[in-house]
């Protein structure tokens, strides 16, 4: 390939980027790459992501979008192909520009042949004509920061409008059990693989108050749902213009949930075969997760037997579901981000019985979303009696207090600690030999994670 | 004799942008704490509501969507009932989109009006395309020296009143009805409507109190609200309006 000295130059100047932001302290270096070489080639992302020889992977969502995104690296490493991966939260466009130069030598060569990138879900459309997907997953679509994305309609809309930029050879992978992931991407181009749940056992006794998709996007007429996992994710149909649940190319069956340890469940692919899987990754928002990339990797040439097998070596990490050792005490990290995901992640951390303390730490920074009201929708009821004390913390640490007390905690159990450290320090002198569960929104997990590092922390060691 | 405070509100699976249903906990909660027994009765799309049925209504936010889907409904079979009610001494709250749709009319970008139900003297217009939303923290100073009220806004719409309503308050933080003439909200007698969500009543307990009383005072005249502890609430207020500088000295 001949030289592209303005892409040579902008890699250059990225790479430079990345050692000063380090050096300099100033975060990771997971953005500013990628913006000082978009400054200088506008195309950077597509000249090198047509570079990879094996194609890129888009995985877009309101939740899941880390862990699948990770899962698909880690099975498609166990198949041998080296991976361009973007780095959590870093998703949008000049995060992915970031992972790109990071991973180019300066004539643009990639040290990699498959991209994967976690896109930011209202970035889709701006990223699709550059990466050219090869796979776009489709994970779900959750009310989320609507301070900073507007509404749900706004962002399926611009979905659609990405889909019509897409190639027609690529392959759409699709969470078949919710209704507005499904209505979006049913009318892009190219082949349509869906997956979803089939085990009756798991199911909600009623629509949950985080359900989003009450009334078909079509027809506003109300949907008939025989059965939700949680959320508005379920089996669905609209009873007037008869949209329904497609049945999914792939499955999860014989569900077992492992409160906060994991989940076993087997997975059928029909012509692709059938296999058991076992992960260490929690709850039945992950068997989504652990699905979704499945799907992917299949459609990339990952034998299902070999990504069943791969999942069983995926350990968590990055506040989603991670667990460590402080002090001598079992910590687990679970993200929350919205009503749907918090309520998935209170019912597992309840599984395995009464807490004697829940760290929740709530922030309001632009990445967590600046509006918290989105805390009356979670369902902290099912917390009372069945946790002696829950430590709030964070930039928010009293309003999650109110909300804590108006969902029956008494108020003698509620205390309020707005520093990390300190809520860490006075949760863990509660929590005796059990498990300290912290629930931290994204900024949140970010400043725990530093104070963990700080007071030596040691990555849970497995196997 | 047992007091019963009754609550209806409008729309619960439809209207229901963030955190909209703590305004109804809320109000439930600081009632029970009364010792008042309290009903609360949601309709919905289709369901007929009595002027009689309630002391309190409420009507949450929406996306353009559900608002779309609800406004038939609201100024259809519930507008009559719902008019009778107010002018009987119910109360109404209304938040952001169920805010809008107490006025006189919504003025699309392109188009004709759509009518509003009235029962506020505001209109509400599109700003266009490409016209901000009007986002952030919000701190009002009711017209009426009662204490700041506090919240959140996240609104494309802007309104303005006529004069037969007075605004909620006037704004000290953030945007409130249009970002230009530091209104925020409209009352007419009892019925209510604002863009403070977050939501509006838990770290507002002055005024989640003050239309319990409201409520009641139809039937029950001679009853006084217990004052409460609200030692959560006090803290999450006062962090609040500290934090954004507007803390009344």
């Amino acid at each position: 390939m001949s030289l592209n000295v303005r892409l040579s130059t902008a890699i250059a100047l990225g790479k430079t980027a990345a050692t000063l932001s380090r050096v300099l302290g100033r975060g990771g270096g997971t953005t500013m790459p990628g913006r000082v070489a978009r400054a200088v080639e506008p195309d950077v992302v597509g000249l090198l992501a047509r570079r990879l020889t094996g194609g890129t992977v888009l995985v877009a969502g309101t939740n899941g979008k880390t862990t699948t995104a990770h899962l698909i690296a880690h099975i498609m490493r166990a198949e041998g192909r080296r991976v361009v991966h973007n780095r959590a939260g870093a998703n949008l466009a000049a995060g992915i520009a970031s992972a790109l130069v990071e991973h180019a030598d300066l004539r643009g060569d990639p040290a990699g042949d498959l991209g994967i990138f976690e896109v930011d879900e209202a970035t889709v459309p701006r990223v699709v004509p550059a990466l050219q997907p090869r796979v776009a997953v489709f994970t779900n679509l959750f009310r989320d920061q609507l301070d900073r994305y507007g509404e749900i309609d706004y962002i399926s809309g611009l979905w659609r409008a990405a889909g019509a930029r897409l190639t027609p050879g690529f392959v759409r992978v699709a969470n078949a059990d919710d209704p507005l992931v499904y209505d979006a991407v049913r009318e892009m181009p190219g082949t349509l693989v869906t997956y979803g749940l089939d085990d009756d056992r798991h199911a909600l006794p009623a629509l949950e108050h985080t359900a989003e998709a009450r009334y078909c996007y079509r027809c506003g007429t109300p949907y008939v749902y025989a059965v939700t996992y949680f959320g508005h994710m379920g089996r669905y149909r609209c009873p007037t213009c008869g949209v329904a649940r497609p049945d999914p190319d792939v499955v999860a069956k014989e569900i077992g949930l492992a409160g906060p340890d994991g989940a076993s469940f087997v997975v059928d692919a029909g012509p692709a075969g059938r296999a058991g899987v076992r992960t260490r990754l929690p709850g039945l928002y992950n068997i989504y997760n652990v699905l979704a990339a499945i799907a992917a990797t299949l459609q990339l040439g990952a034998p299902l037997a070999r990504a069943a097998a791969a999942v069983g070596t995926f350990a968590p990490a990055f506040g989603r579901a991670e667990r460590m050792t402080l002090d001598g005490h079992d910590v687990q990290i679970l993200l929350v981000k919205n009503p749907a995901g918090f309520n998935e992640v209170l019912r597992t951390v309840l599984a395995g019985g009464p807490l004697p303390v829940l760290l929740i730490a709530i922030n309001d920074l632009i990445a967590d979303g600046r509006d918290v009201s989105w805390l009356w929708d979670v369902d902290f009821e099912m917390l009372a009696g069945h946790v002696d004390r829950v430590v709030a913390s964070g930039l928010r640490a009293e309003d999650m207090a109110v909300r804590l007390e108006y969902a029956g905690i008494p108020p003698a159990a509620i205390e309020v600690e707005r520093s990390y450290d300190a809520a860490l320090r006075r949760a863990l002198a509660l929590v005796g030999s059990g498990r300290l569960f912290v629930l931290p929104t994204y900024t949140a997990m970010l400043a725990l994670r530093a104070v963990l590092e700080r007071r030596g922390v040691v990555a849970r060691f497995w196997e | 004799m047992t007091r019963v405070l009754r609550i209806c509100h409008l729309y619960p699976d439809l209207l229901n942008l963030y955190g909209d249903r703590g305004n109804i906990m809320v109000l439930a909660a600081r009632a029970r704490r009364r010792g008042i027994d309290v009903l609360v009765r949601d309709a919905g799309l289709g369901d007929d509501i009595a002027p009689e049925d309630a002391d309190l209504f409420f009507i949450g936010g929406g996306e353009d969507r559900q608002q779309r889907i609800a406004v038939g409904d609201l100024a259809g079979r519930k507008r009559g009932p719902l008019a009778a009610a107010v002018a009987g001494g119910a109360v109404v709250l209304a938040v952001c989109g169920g805010y809008q749709l107490l006025g006189k009319f919504y003025r699309p970008a392109e188009g004709d009006d759509l009518p509003g139900l009235g029962l506020l003297d505001m209109w509400t217009e599109h700003a266009g395309p490409s016209a901000p939303r009007l986002i952030g923290n919000l701190v009002i100073e009711p017209e009426d020296g009662e204490p700041p009220l506090v919240g959140f806004e996240n609104h494309g719409g802007r309104t303005y009143l006529g004069p037969g309503s007075r605004p909620l308050g006037r704004v000290v933080v953030g945007f409130g009805n249009n970002g230009s003439d530091h209104t925020e909200g409209a009352v007419s007698g009892r019925v209510y409507g604002t863009y403070l969500h977050g939501p509006l009543l838990p770290k507002n307990p002055a005024f989640a109190d003050r239309l319990i009383r409201e409520a009641l005072s139809r039937r029950f005249p001679e009853f006084t609200l217990a004052p409460l502890p609200d030692t959560f609430e006090t803290r999450a207020r006062e962090a609040m309006l500290t934090r954004l500088g507007a803390r009344a000295s």
